[in-house]
């Protein structure tokens, strides 16, 4: 079987060093990064609320995780294990997010559509990774060396908060989305979409049906 | 009588093993798609997943960062008598489940659907759910927690008895290829299909068919377990294996429920119990003495029967 293509990438992540960034290589991360899903989106862009702190503090590679994480009585932090929550929830505040933020990478689960990455990724000189499996938890919690800082806890609760981690070898993830906009979850679909036919073979249609319902099975649910 | 300090100590073991510990059904099955697997990409993830449940246990933390909607499954014998009755009982396991979210840690998933207020121990209303069953001529109670992702991979669909066994892998393939793609079913998965009852017993049916069975078992009608077997197959052979890359790892086992339905319909569901397949379950003895097992053993003769009344098999009945 293949060996994947593996790079090590420092962050902040250079746009030179994303531009050699091909999908379907494998990456592991050291530097800075921080969480931020909804409830961030939500508060940062639409609530007017900005960034919880400046571009240094956070880092410039946004998770889409909430971790295992327990806030002690000595207010230290205990972090067990992260994964990543599906990013296609999010598209909708990634415009004003990029700008807002600064980053240029997005990490998640499953990616989000070639048509996002080209309206929105694209012209921000960002990529996206995703998490493989979903999800190696354990193994990306050992590469988390320590939790930096955490926004917003009281307003937004343990799982939405900002936590803000550093970390040494952190992975593993795929690149799913290189600086052009293309996609590996799309370029996959598209390879297994002909031999789906066949399995429906002979099949007819559900005798009840849904409104907004499609038999082309090359669509996608996100 | 079963002291509410060993119910409550034994749920709590059960809390961080479900968490930590890929269950053995489950990880020989996915070393079988390892070894089959031809696809690069899904095999990469599969090697990967499969380092992920070592340092899970070598470093006893959460094997996914999401760690699912905890819930209980309560099976209660019929001579079982619990101190403090069924309200401490369930008070011990929402204790439980608000403790291990802090130690082991679990991630605070629970929050009030519109308010969104998280009270960052899993415990809200109507959570965590607890399910019961009955046993026959037993004084003890068993305990299975079941740790499931929330949000992909299952469906429902109102089907009708015209639409067969076509319709039935018609409504399977559409879930497993819509909730495939990018892997959103974080498969490969224990895929369970609920057929009939009312359209929430189809769903409790699927939901506990992909939880609360192993992988290998058979349902006992000849039929639905070469239906299993049919729909296992087919799943694989879709083209599509780990994180929706090209591949052949789909489906670990599919197992599917039955219950009487309507005569005019044939409601059924589809499940997906995910790479994380996260359950742990315990006897308790009148004693108290835990006995610690991952096969939940959910799915007897006594909650599969058809007749009015019920009456012990012949071979149990002459011991």
């Amino acid at each position: 079987m293949a060996e994947l293509n593996t790079v090590h990438l420092t962050l902040p992540a250079a746009t030179d060093d994303l531009r050699k960034l091909q999908i379907g290589t494998v990456a592991y991360l050291s530097g800075r990064i921080f969480t931020a899903r909804e409830g961030v989106y939500k508060r940062a862009i639409e609530d007017g609320a900005g960034m919880p702190a400046a571009r240094d503090a956070l880092g410039l590679a946004n998770f889409h995780c909430s971790p295992a994480a327990t806030v002690n009585a000595d207010g230290s932090y205990t972090v067990g294990a992260v994964t990543a929550t599906a990013s296609f929830r999010f598209a909708q505040w990634l415009d004003g997010w990029f700008q807002l933020s600064g980053c240029n990478v997005i990490i998640g689960k499953g990616g989000m559509t070639s048509e996002v990455y080209r309206k929105s990724f694209v012209p921000n000189h960002a990529i996206y990774l995703t998490t493989v499996g979903y999800g190696t938890g354990a193994l990306l919690g050992r590469g988390i060396k320590r939790v930096a800082g955490v926004y917003w806890l009281e307003e937004l609760g343990l799982a939405q908060a900002v936590w803000v981690l550093d970390v040494d070898k952190f992975g593993p993830f795929l690149v799913e989305s290189d600086l052009a906009g293309n996609s590996l979850f799309e370029r996959e679909n598209a390879k297994i979409a002909p031999g789906l036919a066949k399995l429906y073979a002979g099949t007819k249609p559900a005798t009840l049906r849904r409104y907004g319902e499609t038999d082309d099975k090359t669509e996608e649910v996100i | 009588m079963i002291s509410i300090s060993s119910v409550q100590r034994t749920a709590e073991e059960l809390m961080a093993k479900a968490a930590i510990e890929i269950p053995d059904d489950y990880l020989a099955g996915l070393r079988k798609c390892a070894d089959t697997e031809k696809g690069d990409l899904s095999a990469f993830v599969i090697k990967a997943m499969l380092e992920n449940y070592d340092a899970a246990k070598e470093d006893r933390r959460a094997m996914c960062g999401d760690t699912g909607l905890p819930r209980w499954y309560v099976k209660i014998g019929n001579e079982a008598r619990i101190e403090g009755g069924p309200v401490a009982l369930e008070a011990a396991l929402r204790r439980a489940t608000a403790r291990a979210t802090t130690d082991v840690p679990l991630r605070p998933n629970r929050v009030h659907p519109l308010w969104r207020t998280d009270h960052n121990n899993n415990v809200g209303i109507g959570a965590p759910e607890i399910e019961y069953a009955f046993h026959p001529d037993a004084d003890w109670i068993e305990l299975t927690t079941v740790h499931k992702g929330g949000l992909f991979g299952s469906d429902y669909r109102m089907l009708f008895p015209g639409d067969g066994i076509d319709g039935i892998k018609r409504f399977y393939l559409d879930t497993l290829i819509g909730f495939g793609k990018r892997g959103l079913a974080c498969q490969p998965a224990i895929v369970g299909v609920g057929l009939g009852g009312s359209k929430d017993t189809s769903m409790v049916l699927g939901k506990q068919a992909s939880c609360l069975r192993v992988v290998g078992s058979r349902n006992p009608d000849p039929k639905i377990a070469a239906l299993e077997e049919e729909l296992k197959e087919l799943g694989n052979s879709i083209g599509m294996g780990a994180m929706g890359f090209i591949g052949s790892s789909m489906v670990i086992d599919c197992h599917i429920e039955v219950g009487y339905c309507h005569t005019g319909g044939m409601p059924m569901s589809v499940h997906m119990f995910c790479l994380s397949s996260r359950r742990a379950c315990a006897r308790i003895l009148a004693d108290g003495r835990p006995q610690f097992r991952t096969d939940p053993m959910w799915f007897t003769d006594y909650m599969r029967r058809e007749t009015v009344e019920w009456e012990r098999p012949a071979a149990e009945a002459a011991e």
